[in-house]
C-alpha cells in the first residue's frame, strides 16, 4: 500500500515532482562538476603553470651552500659540479614521472669579437632520447623558457656550432639572427636572439657541449633546473621539508609517496651525486596558492549550489506539501501517526530526488568534461568518490530542504483541514 | 442491559474568550443510534472532534470504551482513534488518485494489514463491489460517502463518527446511507452522526439538540424510532 500510494503521488504530481528533480539536476549537476574538476584540476592547473618554469633547482651541495649563505650563483662562485651522466637518472626516481621537463646548465665565459668577456649558459636546448627503461624522452631548456621571445630560431640539439644571444646584448654589440660571431677565437653562427625580461638577456645560450669544450669541462655541469608536477605544501610537507628524520615511518612513508616538492627534491638527492635539490620557492608556492584557492573556488561554488537547491527544493516541497494538506490530514485522522506521514513524503521526496540526482550526476559529468575541454584542453578524470560524496549531498540537501515541510506536516491537525477551521 | 461505551463528564472546549462546548454530561452505550443536531456554530463539530480523538476538551473527561481520552497524548490520541473510531465525513475525503478499493486499505494499512479481499467485501456490503476499481471523481456522490462508510467500518470500530454524513448528498442516496446505518444499527455498531437535517436526526434512537455549546435537549426516539426509519430508508441498497 506504502508503495502504491508512493507510486500514485508520483505520477498524480509529475509536474510539481518534475520541478523538484530538475532542481535536484541542477544542483547535482554543479556539484559533480565541480567536483570532478576540483579532483582532476590538481595536474592540469599544474601544468598551465609549468609555462612559468622551473620549480626545483640542482646544485652541487658545495655551490648551494654558497648560494644558501651569499646568495651567489652562476660561473666562478664555486668549482664544484654535477655529473652530466646523472641528468637522465631524474625520470628514474619514484615520482619520475612528475618530472615533466628538466635540462641542465653550464656556466662559462668567453672573450667576444671585440675581446669584451662575456658570460654564457650552456644546456640541452632539446633533447631527444631513449631512456633505459624504454621510454621515449622529450625534454629540455626550450620547454623552460616558454615565454621566451624569440626572433629567430631555437637552438636545435646539436647546434654545437650555433648561439643564442640575449637581446641587451645583441643591442650592444649589434647582433641579429644570421650573424656569425667569434668566442675564444672560434666562429659561431646567432640562430636567434632572445628576449628574457631578467638577467640572462645579458648572456649567450649555446650547447652545453660547446660550453664544455671552451670551459674545458667535459661531463660536468652547474646546475640542473626541473619542472616537476607537485601537490600543495602541508603541515607534513612542511615538517618533512625541514628534517625529514624526524618523521615517524608511518609519515616518512606518506611523505615519500606523495609528490610534495620537497619529496621529489629528497629523491632527486638520491640519485643525482652531490647534488642538493632546492624548490624556487616563489614557483612552488604560487603553484600551491593557486591550486588551493581554485580547489576553495570549487569548493564554494558547490556549497552555494547546495545551498540554493536545498532552499528551491523546501520551497517547492512546502507548497506541495501545503497543497495536499487535506488529503495528509485525512491520513493523521485514519490512524497515521506523525512520523509515518513525514516518511510518506520524505521517501516520495528521496525517490524524486534520486531520480534527479542520477540525471544530474551525468549531466555534470558532461559539463566537467566542457570544463576540461574549455580551460585545459583535455578530458577530466571521472573520480568515483563524487558519486559518494554527491549521493551524501543529495540526501542531506532534500532533508534539509523537507524540514519546513516535516514542520508543517507535524503541526498539521486533521480537523483544520478535514472541517476547513 | 446494553454497557456505556461513551461518556462526557462537564466538557468544555474553550478558545479565548469564545465557549464551544460548555459544561457538557452525556452518556452513549453501545448499540445507540444518537443524532447530535443544532445550528451552525452550536458545537456539534467540536463535540464530534472531540469524541473523535482529533481534539481534547478545555475541561472535563471524556471516557470512551473505559479510557479517559482527556489525559491522552497526540499519539495515543492517533491509536485509539485508528482502533476504536470510524470516520465519515461531509466531503466524504477520499484520495482522488487511489480507486475506491485502494481508499478502503488505506485505512486498514493505517490500521494493521492492507487486506485487498476483505476492503472487496467491505464495499460489498455499502453496495459498490462493482464500482470499487473506480476512481473517486468516477464516481457519484452518494457512491463516494458509501466508500467513505465502508473505509469507516473496515477495521470495525466500536464507534462510528459522522459528520454531516447525509450534507452533500440527494433524497435517494440520503436514503441509502440512512438504510446503511439501520443495517449496521442491527449489527450493534454504536452510531453518532452529527446532522443539519430533521430527516436524518428523526431516524435516530435517540437526539440531543445542542445550542451556545450546551445540550438543550436530550429526546429519546425509541418509540418512534422504527417508522421513521422505515419511511426514510425506503430506498433498497
Amino acid at each position: 500500500m506504502f508503495w502504491r500510494m508512493i507510486t500514485k503521488t508520483l505520477i498524480r504530481q509529475k509536474g510539481k515532482m518534475l520541478m523538484i528533480a530538475f532542481t535536484v539536476i541542477l544542483g547535482v549537476s554543479l556539484s559533480t562538476a565541480m567536483m570532478n574538476v576540483m579532483l582532476g584540476v590538481g595536474d592540469k592547473v599544474n601544468r598551465e603553470l609549468k609555462v612559468y618554469g622551473a620549480n626545483i633547482t640542482v646544485r652541487h651541495k658545495d655551490a648551494a651552500l654558497m648560494n644558501d649563505l651569499y646568495g651567489l650563483s652562476g660561473q666562478g662562485v664555486n668549482d664544484k659540479f654535477l655529473h652530466e651522466e646523472d641528468v637522465l637518472k631524474l625520470k628514474s626516481i619514484f615520482w619520475g614521472f612528475n618530472i615533466l621537463d628538466f635540462a641542465p646548465m653550464l656556466d662559462g665565459h668567453a672573450s667576444l669579437n671585440d675581446g669584451e668577456d662575456v658570460q654564457l649558459v650552456g644546456t640541452w636546448p632539446e633533447k631527444n632520447t631513449t631512456l633505459p627503461t624504454g621510454e621515449e624522452l622529450h625534454t629540455g631548456f626550450n620547454a623552460l623558457r616558454t615565454w621566451w621571445e624569440i626572433s629567430g630560431e631555437w637552438l636545435g640539439e646539436n647546434d654545437d656550432e650555433a648561439v643564442m644571444v640575449g637581446h641587451m646584448l645583441a643591442s650592444d654589440k649589434g647582433i641579429k639572427a644570421g650573424d656569425t660571431i667569434t668566442l675564444n677565437g672560434k666562429a659561431f653562427k646567432v640562430k636567434g636572439i632572445f628576449n628574457d625580461g631578467g638577467n640572462d638577456d645579458s648572456k649567450i645560450l649555446m650547447t652545453l657541449p660547446a660550453v664544455q669544450d671552451i670551459m674545458n669541462l667535459q661531463g660536468k655541469v652547474s646546475a640542473i633546473e626541473v619542472s616537476a608536477l607537485t601537490t600543495p605544501d602541508n603541515d607534513l610537507a612542511r615538517k618533512a621539508a625541514q628534517n625529514p628524520s624526524s618523521l615517524s615511518p608511518d609519515e616518512y612513508e606518506t611523505w615519500y609517496c606523495t609528490a610534495y616538492v620537497s619529496a621529489i627534491c629528497h629523491q632527486i638527492q638520491e640519485v643525482i651525486r652531490d647534488g642538493v635539490a632546492k624548490p624556487v620557492r616563489q614557483v612552488a608556492e604560487s603553484e600551491g596558492t593557486i591550486l588551493n584557492k581554485t580547489t576553495l573556488l570549487m569548493i564554494l561554488i558547490t556549497i552555494l549550489s547546495s545551498i540554493g537547491s536545498a532552499l528551491a527544493i523546501s520551497n517547492l516541497i512546502t507548497a506541495s506539501v501545503i497543497e495536499r494538506s487535506q488529503e495528509l490530514g485525512l491520513l493523521k485522522a485514519l490512524g497515521a501517526y506523525n512520523w509515518q506521514i513525514v516518511l510518506l513524503v520524505l521517501v516520495e521526496v528521496m525517490m524524486t530526488g534520486l531520480l534527479g540526482g542520477v540525471f544530474g550526476y551525468f549531466l555534470g559529468i558532461g559539463f566537467a568534461q566542457i570544463i576540461g575541454q574549455t580551460v585545459f584542453g583535455s578530458y577530466i578524470e571521472i573520480a568515483r568518490m563524487v558519486i559518494l560524496i554527491v549521493a551524501v549531498i543529495l540526501f542531506f540537501v532534500t532533508l534539509f530542504g523537507s524540514i519546513p515541510a516535516i514542520r508543517y506536516l507535524m503541526a498539521l491537525k486533521p480537523t483544520e483541514v478535514l472541517h476547513g477551521k | 442491559m446494553s454497557s456505556t461505551i461513551l461518556e462526557l463528564h462537564n466538557v468544555s472546549k474553550i478558545y479565548g474568550n469564545l465557549k464551544a462546548l460548555a459544561d457538557i454530561n452525556l452518556s452513549v452505550n453501545a448499540g445507540d443510534w444518537l443524532s447530535i443536531m443544532g445550528p451552525s456554530g452550536s458545537g456539534k463539530t467540536t463535540m464530534i472532534n472531540i469524541i473523535g480523538c482529533m481534539d481534547t476538551p478545555s475541561v472535563g473527561s471524556v471516557i470512551l470504551d473505559g479510557v479517559d481520552i482527556s489525559k491522552e497524548n497526540a499519539a495515543s490520541l492517533t491509536r485509539i482513534r485508528r482502533d476504536k473510531i470510524g470516520l465519515i465525513f461531509q466531503q466524504f475525503h477520499l484520495i482522488s488518485y487511489l480507486t475506491a478499493v485502494e481508499n478502503v486499505m488505506v485505512a486498514q494499512y493505517y490500521h494493521s494489514m492492507p487486506d485487498e479481499e476483505e476492503a472487496m467485501e467491505a464495499l460489498a456490503k455499502v453496495g459498490l463491489a462493482d464500482r470499487a476499481r473506480h476512481l473517486p471523481a468516477q464516481l457519484s456522490g452518494g457512491e463516494q460517502q458509501r466508500v467513505c462508510i465502508a473505509r469507516a467500518l473496515i477495521n470495525s470500530p466500536q464507534i462510528l463518527l459522522g459528520d454531516e454524513p447525509t450534507g452533500n448528498l440527494d433524497e435517494e442516496n440520503e436514503g441509502i446511507v440512512v438504510d446503511i446505518f439501520r443495517r449496521l444499527h442491527e449489527e450493534g455498531v454504536t452510531i453518532i452522526v452529527v446532522t443539519h437535517d430533521p430527516e436524518v436526526g428523526d431516524v435516530a434512537q435517540r437526539k440531543i439538540v445542542l445550542e451556545h455549546g450546551r445540550i438543550v435537549d436530550d429526546i429519546d426516539q425509541s418509540a418512534t424510532f422504527g417508522e421513521a426509519l422505515k419511511l426514510k430508508s425506503n430506498v433498497s441498497v
